[in-house]
């Protein structure tokens, strides 16, 4: 078995020497992930705002089924993204399959359940202090979306990096819509899998920790970030 | 920050496409690729074919459908039976022999079946199967999996020994090596993943050599009359250039001083 | 159900020398069984400060979000007068100001005021100005002092040009100081012509403030009375049990 210092300097091995393979995939990984959830930023944001504050027939419904999205199966949503754009799916015509773009659509997927979801919390909470102050302001519902949304922009940080925690560490999805092709394809998590598919553990564990460097870089920047300006616009 | 992340997405989002070479997609067993063939043939095929060849490794039996849905202009698979009638069924172009290795019985070296001495494969499978010994299965419709079906026939009733002794992964080659090694079990590989593969602990290869572990490896052009959008041109291109200057490199190819893939087009 | 808080067209009384009235008729308004508001008429004039004074649970603080539009009652109805209609102001016991700059908090205000563009920014230097916060104005609202927040939240109000100002409690739990900076505030409003309803528990600054002062009690009103003649000899008994201290609830 391999031991965790082989995983380590097997690690400290592919970063000192800048693997280009390496930064090709991380590289790829970051591009991949992080566009997704900008995509289910966009729609996720307003979504879970709107559920927040809109009162609708069917919106206890539609909370629910948000909230259980959140639990897709990553291996689901690719099976359904490959299904859509298989050169016999609806969308074949398209070319997308064994692409970055269908990966970054099927993580947009899996991502913006939990994006919505999480806002829809957070701006419910922050609905309870505001709403009569903003009515009693001529807000109208809109408005008060938009309000929310800003005044809970640094709590929404934190739905953000939970939504790339999940783009980030999922293996299901991007293996099937993305194939795994070298230098297409390949992500972190999917050349984890393969190397461990060759037995080559010290690989895959060393792939693994650069892939939790990362993750761990990411969020404390975007937390450092956070605290700095969150202590300036809040009392 | 919000914007940062932003422009620098939208950089990647149109950063530039990828080499123009035409693409060719082939989808493949994964012993190919595990034991590393196609890291070291592709890149000489791609510059004498001028061709920007993508492999998905997948088990045989996904790899077929995945070509039937014609996400694939090339197939490269291991269960002959299954790739004549893939062809007879019109998604495949046409299937010629490639190469051929075996495949191998590994187990623990404490071997408590006693297979390290039988005669046969049949005779080593018959060991495990009364000593009820943990047989590891890839369970997943590969070509090793069909192979290993194959060898239990008339030996054992495998399904309904499913979970007790006989244990189906439904993963691919690698994760049922590990699984195995994991289990002290018994299991069927191809000798090319098994001298690939580092994570071998204390098993070791306990039958070899029985004609009926032999494993021919097929390549079929997918139908451009079954998939209209399918790289025929590519796809030829390679399977001719496999088939002929392509073989001496597949022989060419060496791990640990021993080669993994035998040519043996007609 | 008619909306309670139609308004009716302005019709000068006979005389024709009243100025217009606010006038709640017979609200009422239960909760979980409990009468909150038991059928509370009462007609203010639409200029000067008036005073809300009662006991707590006596319906004060309720009457406000009746009068604003935030709580239905179940049954009544409010008149206000036309030009009242959407220039509503109301500022709660305590403040809920935005994530933001003092200014960013005016400026946002200004915006869902319908206040033009143009005219935000000059707006809000004159609302700094007046709250007395043009030196802090870019710090984050929720740094500021309890008082410093009660000024923003009552300049705030203002953003809408409101004809009738609510404030509910505004100087409960500050100091001195800033209880006179928030009543030389409100005075200056209510000097500009907007109508001013004041609920407080302070004796003292209903006099410094109050032109007249509507007592309730039990989610009824009792007395409309100007100020001096209330704090003296107030009409209803309950009214004069509550100055005394003595008032049960």
């Amino acid at each position: 078995m391999p031991t965790l210092a082989d995983s380590f300097m097997t690690a400290l091995g592919l970063i000192s020497s800048a693997d280009p393979d390496l930064l090709e995939i991380v590289g790829l990984s970051l591009r991949v992930s992080l566009t997704a959830v900008l995509i289910a930023t966009l729609v996720g944001l307003p979504l879970g705002a709107g559920l927040a504050v809109f009162r609708f027939r069917g919106r206890g419904a539609l909370v629910v089924l948000v909230n259980a999205l959140m639990g897709l199966p990553p291996v689901v949503v690719g099976l359904m993204v490959y299904l859509v754009f298989s050169a016999s799916g609806p969308l074949g015509v398209f070319g997308l399959l064994y692409t970055p773009t269908a990966m970054i659509i099927a993580q947009s997927i899996l991502v913006a359940p939990i994006i919505t979801a999480l806002t829809r919390s957070t701006i419910s909470d922050l609905l309870g202090e505001y709403d009569d102050t903003l009515r009693v302001l001529g807000a109208n519902r809109w408005d008060v979306v938009g309000t929310l949304l800003w005044d809970a922009r640094f709590s929404l940080a934190t739905a953000l990096l939970a939504g790339l925690g999940r783009a980030l560490a999922e293996v299901g999805a991007v293996m099937l819509v993305g194939g795994n092709i070298d230098h297409v394809t390949r992500v972190m998590t999917t050349a984890i899998a393969l190397e461990t598919s060759r037995g080559a553990l010290p690989m895959a564990l060393g792939l693994g920790m650069i892939l939790l460097a990362l993750t761990l870089i990411l969020n404390a920047v975007v937390i450092a970030l956070r605290s700095r300006l969150e202590a300036y616009a809040h009392g | 920050m919000i914007k940062y992340i932003f422009f620098a997405t939208a950089l990647c989002i149109v950063s530039p496409a990828l080499a123009d070479r035409p693409i060719l997609l082939v989808q493949s067993t994964t012993s190919t690729q595990n034991s590393g063939l196609y890291d070291y043939l592709l890149p000489i095929a791609s510059v004498a074919l001028d061709l920007d060849i993508r492999v998905v490794a997948v088990g045989t039996g996904q790899a077929l459908s995945n070509a039937e849905r014609c996400d694939g202009d090339l197939l490269i698979t291991h269960a002959r039976a299954r790739e004549e009638a893939f062809v007879e069924a019109g998604f495949g172009a046409a299937r010629y022999d490639l190469m051929y290795n075996d495949f191998v019985l590994i187990g623990p070296a404490s071997d408590p079946a006693g297979a390290k001495t039988a005669t046969s494969i049949a005779e080593a499978l018959a060991r495990i199967a009364v000593t009820n010994a943990i047989f590891v299965s890839r369970g997943d419709d590969s070509g090793t999996h069909v192979k290993e079906l194959s060898l239990w026939d008339g030996i054992a009733d495998v399904a309904a020994a499913s979970g007790h002794w006989y244990r189906e992964t439904g993963s691919g080659m690698g994760a049922t090596l590990n699984i195995a090694i994991g289990m002290g079990g018994y299991t069927l590989t191809d000798r090319a993943t098994w001298l690939a593969f580092e994570n071998t602990g204390t098993h070791e290869i306990l039958h070899e050599g029985d004609p009926a572990l032999f494993n021919q490896y097929g390549i079929i052009p997918v139908s451009a009359a079954h998939c209209p959008t399918v790289n025929s041109e590519a796809a030829e291109a390679l399977t001719a250039w496999l088939l002929s200057s392509g073989q001496a490199h597949i022989a060419a190819y060496q791990l640990g001083g021993a080669q993994l893939f035998f040519p043996n087009t007609e | 159900m008619a909306d309670p808080r139609q308004v009716i067209p302005f019709s000068p009384r006979a005389s024709g020398a009243k100025p217009a009235e606010i006038t709640l008729d017979k609200l009422s308004l239960k909760r979980r069984g409990l009468g909150l508001l038991n059928g509370l008429s009462l007609s203010l004039p639409a200029e000067g400060v008036t005073a809300i004074v009662g006991p707590n649970g006596a319906g004060k603080s309720l009457a406000l979000r009746v009068i604003a539009g935030l709580t239905d009652a179940d049954s009544g109805r409010i008149a206000l007068p036309h030009a009242m209609r959407g220039r509503i102001g109301l500022v709660f016991q305590r403040p809920i100001l935005l994530r933001r700059s003092a200014r960013a908090n005016l400026i946002h205000a200004l915006k869902l005021a319908r206040i033009p563009r143009s005219e935000r920014v000059a707006r809000t230097i004159e609302l700094l100005a007046l709250c007395g916060l043009t030196e802090k104005s870019d710090r984050p609202a929720r740094h500021l002092s309890g008082g410093e927040q009660q000024r923003l939240a009552i300049v705030r109000a203002l953003a809408a040009n409101p004809l009738l100002l609510m404030l509910d409690e505004p100087t409960a739990h500050l100091d001195p100081q800033s209880t006179h900076a928030i009543e030389t505030l409100i005075l200056r409003i209510a000097a500009q012509g907007a109508k001013v309803i004041l609920v407080t528990h302070d004796i003292g600054q209903v006099d410094r403030l109050a032109d007249d002062v509507a007592f309730l009690h039990q989610g009824k009103a009792h007395e409309l009375t100007a100020k001096s003649q209330f704090l003296s000899r107030p009409n209803s008994p309950a009214a004069r049990a509550y100055l005394d201290g003595k008032l049960l609830l």
